[in-house]
């Protein structure tokens, strides 16, 4: 019996669980061994004018090496040219020309937390000493906040530009379209900003020795790195190494690498000096890219008995001080707007918008949890108009299991799914008539514990960038052992055990002889590595893909050694021998072929491209209790069906649904970055910022499905985004539904206890 | 000021600034880098160690105040048998982790809490961990460990 699919508990573990992984603060490599720390002087206002940096104290200070200004950064290339991007569909790269960001802040601050200089110190209290002494003079402008600031234009962050509106794009409403309804509901909801909160923040250490520039990053992705690093500091690709070690959490916010660690590899190379920055959790809270903040206002149309015939979503997308993926995030929420439901007619439209705010990117779904949240808000809010039942809303609209595969209006071609199978499915296991009835019991009792069930049923996109590929390098050493060296990255996935696991299925080398090395530029210089829920069915499938070429190549081997023709040998995956058939005693191990293949060795090397994505899809059920005295929601029950293909290991599978439930619950419960009408954040430490506990949460419910990819031999789809673009509107709808029996439609995120109860009150006293 | 901690049954001093936190006398001058600083709040618990067989966060402890006091990390956990921990094993059993960051503290304030509730249960758990954050694991599998390390506990 193959090994897939099996609970295999991770090989990664022991390590981590006695001696610590190795953080790239944790390095103690010779390399690093005189490195000094680099520390941030960074902007306190949310957009000024800087008229002066006095350095001159700082530079005084006891154990400083150094303090860099922009003024220093004499040795950059230019900024890149404008994109042509601007007004037009946007791509997940910077803009560049008017909406260009530096490295250092040139002449003005654009959010609070912007780097303006660097205090380099041997000793790391000593920076945070020393950085306090950098005097820098600020002229305060008009702080734009929030989507409506933007959209007012009374100040401007990049007055070249004309405007705050960096992109705009989309189609004009067809209102023959939602006239032909019998309903049509329309509302505004607000997708918050949120901290991604890796519990590892961001950290580097960089080192110039003979030409070469070798930076250690807590990255996603090693190779994309190493070319971001030499078109910012204009050096070779080939001179650069970039390692990822151990990485403690990204969620898309460690994509390739950002603005403070391009300035650190710019100094080490600037000042010769080996050099080493670890944020704190205040700088990470206001320097590390922000998610979400999206502006939507839907529109839903139908007929008085459920068919959904019109929607519309329009976007507002806060991309805060500087647009590093401009219309990326939006392009996709508009590509999945339809959702999971087969609608005739769909119209999506959106505006990117700047603020003095930290700058968004990617976080955990990156555009789709935002596409989820507001077609099945949407849903909610026109089945109740109709009065009917969310779940019936929900079956008669979903796309039929017999019409994949299923363009929608949007132009996303879903490859497989039985989504009235996962909806029915989840709501047999969750027990949905049972929970509705006690609803009704305790509405009818008046109790102060209200109960709430919400709905999710969604479908998403992985692989957005399958032509993009993942590279695999597989090694069958002499001694019987493999390595793996792959171009995906691994962060807490588990790549390292799923990418042995698929090495042993194949050729029989048992999971403890295979070794996986990712994450070194010099190791593997070609690679993309991880985000978008792409590792399984790129990475891993040209792992596999890797094994059986050089099963192919082992073949000829054996057959040579053994002196029978190809067809007669055959591969026992269980003891991982090389035999004729028919006669088991005619055999070579995997050592002996692979010392036979000589010189060029047992080796393959495979880029996997993949033509299309595919499209993940599934049922969340959150049941709440809502304190209608206090507003306290709690969430009490949630149950999911996460589809995503074939599973290779269901531990791991399952460990990506619980940790993306968690965050989606506590989008739509606890969690939100607050800027003050001055653009100072208010809640930039983690006692501030409400992440999640385990306190909050309960148990999960996870129930299993796997309807097989057809567009890669694993069967695969990405599992990592399923739980927040499933969970929050999930979770905000049961809250919503706790409380509609008081005529409430509609809570914002997140749906905090004062929200909740100015909302029971507003109600009751509109009574 | 000198400052000398017994830390997983080793002595180790030195001559160390007086503000020195407990964290980075660990990391920095012991060598141990399993503990890991994850906020500047008290308030994620990466950080957390045994101090004389007491849960701390060591963020929030200066080294001067274990002084002459007994440390006890991940690293010094299993008793050199090679033999992980039951808390570890467990942790393991159940994926109870994931990117590793959170691991190390959240294991020692498992141990602690079992060392003073041996039977807890899951709404014990959570309370209990209230204080050390993860990201990646939603919980789920972190309280079903502790679960699972008390009953094997109550097995023997």
């Amino acid at each position: 019996m193959s090994i897939l699919g099996t609970r295999v508990v991770r090989t990664e573990d022991p390590r981590l669980l006695t001696e610590g992984g190795t953080y790239v603060d944790d390095l103690r490599v010779p390399e690093l061994a005189q490195a000094a720390r680099v520390t941030f002087v960074r902007s306190p206002v949310a957009h000024a004018r800087i008229t002066g940096i006095d350095t001159s104290a700082a530079k005084e200070a006891a154990g400083v090496v150094a303090v860099l200004t922009v003024a220093d950064m004499d040795d950059l290339p230019p900024p890149p040219p404008d994109s042509g991007l601007t007004g037009t569909e946007g791509a997940p790269l910077p803009l560049g020309g008017p909406w260009s960001e530096p490295l250092l802040a040139v002449d003005k601050v654009r959010f609070v937390g912007e780097p303006v200089a660097i205090v380099i110190t041997d000793d790391k209290y000593g920076g945070e000493d020393a950085a306090e002494l950098v005097s820098v003079d600020y002229e305060p402008l008009g702080a734009v906040v929030g989507f409506d600031g933007a959209l007012a234009g009374e100040s401007l962050l990049f007055p070249p530009a004309g405007s705050n509106v960096a992109v705009s794009t989309g189609t004009p409403s067809d209102s023959a379209a939602f006239d032909a309804c019998d309903v049509v509901v329309e509302r505004t909801i607000t997708n918050q900003r949120l901290a991604p909160v890796p519990l590892e923040g961001r950290a580097v250490a960089a080192r110039w020795a003979d030409g070469k520039l070798t930076v250690w990053v807590s990255t996603q992705n090693a190779q994309i790195a190493r070319f971001v690093l030499a078109g910012a500091l204009g050096l070779d690709p080939a001179g650069i190494r970039v390692v990822a070690p151990d990485v403690g959490g990204g969620f898309g916010a460690k994509v390739g690498i950002d603005r403070d660690a391009l300035i650190v590899g710019w100094a080490a190379k600037h000042t010769g000096r080996a050099l080493r920055w670890a944020e704190t959790r205040s700088e990470n809270m206001l320097g590390m890219t922000h998610g979400r903040a999206q502006r939507h206002t839907v529109k839903i149309g139908g007929t008085r008995d459920g068919r959904i015939l019109a929607y519309r979503l329009e976007i507002v997308q806060d991309t805060g001080a500087y647009p590093r993926m401009g219309g990326f995030l939006p392009f996709l929420t508009c590509l999945m707007a339809s959702g999971a439901y087969d609608i005739g007619h769909v119209e999506t439209a959106y505006q990117v918008v700047v603020t003095n705010a930290t700058p968004i990117s990617a976080y955990r779904g990156a555009g789709r949890p935002e596409a989820t949240a507001a077609i099945e808000r949407a849903v909610d809010l026109f089945a109740a108009e109709i009065g009917l039942d969310p779940g019936e809303v929900r079956r008669i609209n979903l796309v039929p299991a017999d019409k994949f595969p299923f363009t929608t209006p949007c132009g996303a071609t879903y490859d497989t799914g039985d989504y009235v199978g996962a909806l029915d499915q989840v709501l047999a296991g969750a027990g949905y008539a049972e929970l509705r009835a006690e609803q009704a019991r305790r509405r009818e009792r008046g109790d102060v514990l209200q109960l709430g069930i919400g709905l999710s049923s969604y479908v998403e996109i992985t692989a957005a960038d399958a032509d993009g590929g993942e590279t695999a390098r597989l090694v069958v050493h002499d001694d019987g052992t493999a390595t793996v060296y792959t171009g995906s990255s691994a962060h807490g996935q588990g790549h390292h055990t799923a990418w042995a696991m698929l090495v042993e299925a194949e050729l029989g080398i048992p999971m403890d002889k295979v070794t996986v090395i990712h994450g070194d530029t010099d190791l593997i210089p070609a690679g993309v590595g991880t985000y978008a829920s792409r590792s399984l069915q790129l990475g891993g499938v040209a792992v596999q893909k890797a094994a059986v070429e050089v099963k192919d190549h082992a073949r000829k081997l054996a057959a040579d050694m053994l002196e029978a023709s190809e067809a007669d040998l055959e591969l026992d995956v269980g003891r991982g021998v090389w035999q004729v058939r028919g006669d088991p005693a005619a055999s070579r191990t995997w050592a002996q072929v692979a010392a036979h293949a000589g010189d060029t060795g047992l080796t393959a090397d495979v880029n996997y491209t993949e033509g299309k994505p595919t499209f993940p899809f599934g049922t969340h059920l959150a049941v709440t209790e809502v304190d209608t005295e206090t507003g306290q929601a709690r969430l009490i029950r949630h149950v999911t069906v996460d589809d995503a293909g074939t599973v290779l290991n269901p531990v791991l599978a399952e460990g990506q649904r619980h940790g993306g439930i968690a965050q989606g619950v506590a989008q739509a419960l606890l969690e939100e970055m607050v800027y003050d009408a001055e653009g100072n954040p208010v809640t930039g430490t983690l006692v501030d910022y409400a992440i999640v506990t385990a306190a909050e949460l309960p148990s999960f419910e996870l129930l299993s499905s796997e309807t097989p990819a057809t567009i890669n031999p694993l069967g695969a789809k990405g599992i990592g985004e399923a739980g927040t673009i499933g969970a929050t509107p999930a979770t905000q709808n049961s809250v919503v539904d706790a409380v509609s029996h008081l005529g409430i439609r509609h809570i914002e995120m997140p749906l905090t206890p004062a929200r909740v109860w100015a909302a029971i009150s507003e109600a009751r006293e509109g009574r | 000021m000198k400052v000398t901690v017994t830390v997983n049954d080793g002595e180790v001093a030195a001559e160390v600034a007086d503000r020195t936190l407990l964290v980075h006398f660990l990391r920095d001058v012991a060598g141990l880098t399993a503990t890991n600083v994850g906020c500047d709040t008290s308030s994620c618990g990466a950080c957390t160690v045994l101090l004389d067989g007491r849960s701390v966060k060591s963020c929030t402890v200066l080294a001067a105040q274990a002084d002459g006091r007994a440390v006890t990390t991940v690293e010094g956990l299993n008793d050199g048998s090679g033999e992980l921990h039951p808390v570890q094993r467990a942790f393991r059993a159940e994926h109870g982790l994931q990117c590793g960051f959170c691991t190390p503290g959240m294991v020692m304030a498992s141990v602690s809490l079992l060392a003073e509730n041996a039977a807890p249960t899951e709404d014990e758990v959570r309370t209990a961990l209230e204080g050390n954050l993860c990201r990646c694991t939603g919980y789920h599998n972190i309280v079903r460990a502790v679960l699972a390390a008390a009953s094997e506990g109550q097995r023997q």
